[in-house]
């Protein structure tokens, strides 16, 4: 008998009006991993992770979350049994400070507030947002408010952390400084599904990859496996790009 | 919090103190009637300043309190101070009541502006229309002058009770800036999806903070009640009472502690003034009142309470 996944979509599919946004897709999200999700843009991949998460209600198919079924459960209380997600676009409570918005992930755990704000605090170390603490959310740059998503999410110690483009909007040098913080997340037992563009990223730190295209799941494996896949190849550049390419190389 | 508290304390130390020495029934008049613009102000401040949720028809709850502190008592045959508690407890369950109707749709915005307001216009009409509010006429409370009938002979046992509310209010408010309940609900009201993402009950908070607004309402309408002895529909459940909440709220500044109490208090003094200074002149006091309003509207997007960030912001806008 196999382990349980952590996370099991079971033919997932969710239409909006005649777009199929996303069709049948089943995936285990083993516990421990740290794995991403990739695709080309109007894949499906943010909508995906608003089905696993209880933001929308699947048309067809199962969530399972440790073994229970959980679809189109509230996202409070899916955050509450241990899987937090992250938003693209970033959603700071703006008018609150660093420390009141990551508490207020704290407090999902933590009912006395000077405990949630100290563990706001340990919580921003982690990210590297300590130094700014005491500012205005709103006054973040955008690796700052990146920082934010990720801490606030992980300050409700989640089991399964879903990573909706954290590195997105960054320029280099933020990316490679953002790379460890993710991995230490996973080293420290969190399981992490990631959505991302940005291949350095997914090449560095994922173990294995899903990758989206229309709706549906093309192709799964290791990252070297997927980037060679011809399908993925042309989910990307387009029919033909395969072949062209192996011409070229040839 | 430590320090929030003490400034509470202070607050109530220097009305009460202010309140022995006074003894102008205008001045008197005029503390009692600004403490009870700040309750209102404050109530509405729970519900839209630290909950985001703008309510046009507040008149509902401070409706339901006062009708009930005088149906208790008229019909009921209760004593005043039981009416008292009988009237939060039903202006707190009529929020409870509206907020469940209202967020369960989710309803926000505009939408749930116009839906509070037309609850009040609903009641205001269900006023009208049935026996035992005395329809159009009203509901007049008899004269028993006695602290047990919650009727003071002097503005003083008035301003002791309002000052109790506005007290009351105050400390539920400085709960709110230091609990999980409070940022919690501040999370709402600034980001509905990143709250419920990490873990907050949209519903439970607003409930919570609609149900707290409600009651600290039906506390200034039962108040209002034993001091005027006179309630009708108009009065109770016109748009009135609503907005000298939210603009007292608003103008003082919203989310903040201090701000409806600073709120109420300049436009209280800001409308006696103008009515003294240009009473001869029918019309023209509310028109300062409105561009007064107006200009602080404009100028001053966090109300009174924020003046100090405001004005340095445009200092800076004018600098750069």
């Amino acid at each position: 008998m196999a382990e349980t996944p952590l996370l099991a979509l079971r033919g997932l599919s969710i239409a909006f009006g005649g777009l199929r946004a996303v069709q049948d897709v089943s995936l285990d999200v083993r516990a421990g991993t740290l794995s991403a999700l990739i695709g080309p843009n109007g894949a499906g991949k943010t909508t995906l992770f608003a089905l696993m998460s209880g933001f929308l209600k699947p048309d067809a198919g199962q969530v399972l979350f440790d073994g229970q079924d959980i679809t189109g459960r509230a996202p409070h209380l899916n955050a509450r049994a241990g899987m937090t997600r992250t938003f693209q676009i970033v959603q700071p409570f703006a008018a609150q400070t660093v420390r009141e918005n990551i508490a207020v992930g704290a407090h999902l755990h933590e009912p006395r507030r000077a405990a949630a704000l100290a563990q706001a605090e340990q919580v921003a170390q982690q990210v590297g947002l300590a130094a700014q603490l005491d500012k205005p959310a709103g006054d973040l740059t955008v690796a700052g408010r990146k920082r934010l998503e990720l801490a606030r999410a992980l300050a409700t110690r989640p089991r399964l952390l879903l990573l909706d483009e954290v590195l997105a909007g960054l320029n280099p040098q933020e990316i490679a400084e953002m790379i460890p913080v993710v991995r230490r997340i996973a080293e420290g037992g969190v399981t992490v599904l990631m959505i991302e563009h940005v291949m350095q990223a997914v090449m560095n730190l994922a173990e294995h990859v899903w990758v989206l295209a229309q709706g549906q799941l093309i192709a799964s494996g290791t990252p070297a496996e997927v980037t060679a896949d011809e399908r993925v190849i042309e989910a990307y550049l387009g029919h033909g790009a395969a072949a062209r390419l192996q011409a070229a190389n040839a | 919090m430590r320090r929030d508290l003490a400034l509470v304390a202070a607050f109530a130390l220097a009305i009460a103190a202010l309140t022995w020495v006074l003894d102008s029934g205008v001045w008197l008049n005029f503390v009692m009637m600004t403490l009870y613009a700040a309750l209102l102000a404050q109530a509405w401040n729970l519900l839209g300043g630290y909950g985001g949720q703008f309510s046009f028809g507040h008149a509902l709850f401070f409706g339901c309190g006062a009708y009930v502190q005088a149906v208790a008592q008229l019909q009921g045959g209760l004593d005043a101070w039981f009416a008292l508690a009988l009237a939060v407890v039903v202006a707190a369950a009529v929020g409870l009541f509206v907020g469940a109707l209202t967020f369960r749709y989710g309803l926000k915005g505009s939408y749930f502006a116009l839906v509070t307001l037309a609850f009040a216009e609903v009641f205001r009409i269900l006023a009208v229309s049935v026996e035992f509010t005395g329809g159009g006429v009203g509901l007049m409370l008899p004269l028993r002058e006695s602290a047990a009938n919650l009727q003071f002979g002097s503005r003083k046992g008035y301003i002791a009770l309002v000052l109790g509310f506005v007290v009351a209010a105050l400390l539920v408010t400085t709960w709110l800036r230091h609990s999980r309940f409070g940022a919690q609900l501040q999370a709402v009201r600034d980001n509905e999806d990143a709250a419920r993402a990490v873990g907050v009950d949209p519903m439970r908070t607003k409930l919570g903070a609609i149900t707290l607004s409600a009651a600290f309402m039906g506390a200034a309408g039962a108040f209002y009640l034993q001091v005027f002895q006179y309630i009708d529909p108009g009065i109770a459940f016109g748009p009135h009472v609503s907005v000298e909440a939210l603009v007292g709220a608003i103008v003082g500044g919203m989310g903040t502690l201090w701000g409806p109490l600073l709120g109420a208090a300049v436009l209280h003094l800001l409308a006696d003034l103008t009515r003294n200074l240009f009473g001869q002149l029918p019309g023209l006091n509310m028109v300062i009142y409105g561009v007064v309003l107006v200009l602080i509207v404009m100028f001053l997007p966090r109300g009174l309470a924020g003046m100090g960030r405001s004005l340095r912001e445009l200092w800076k806008r004018r600098d750069g």
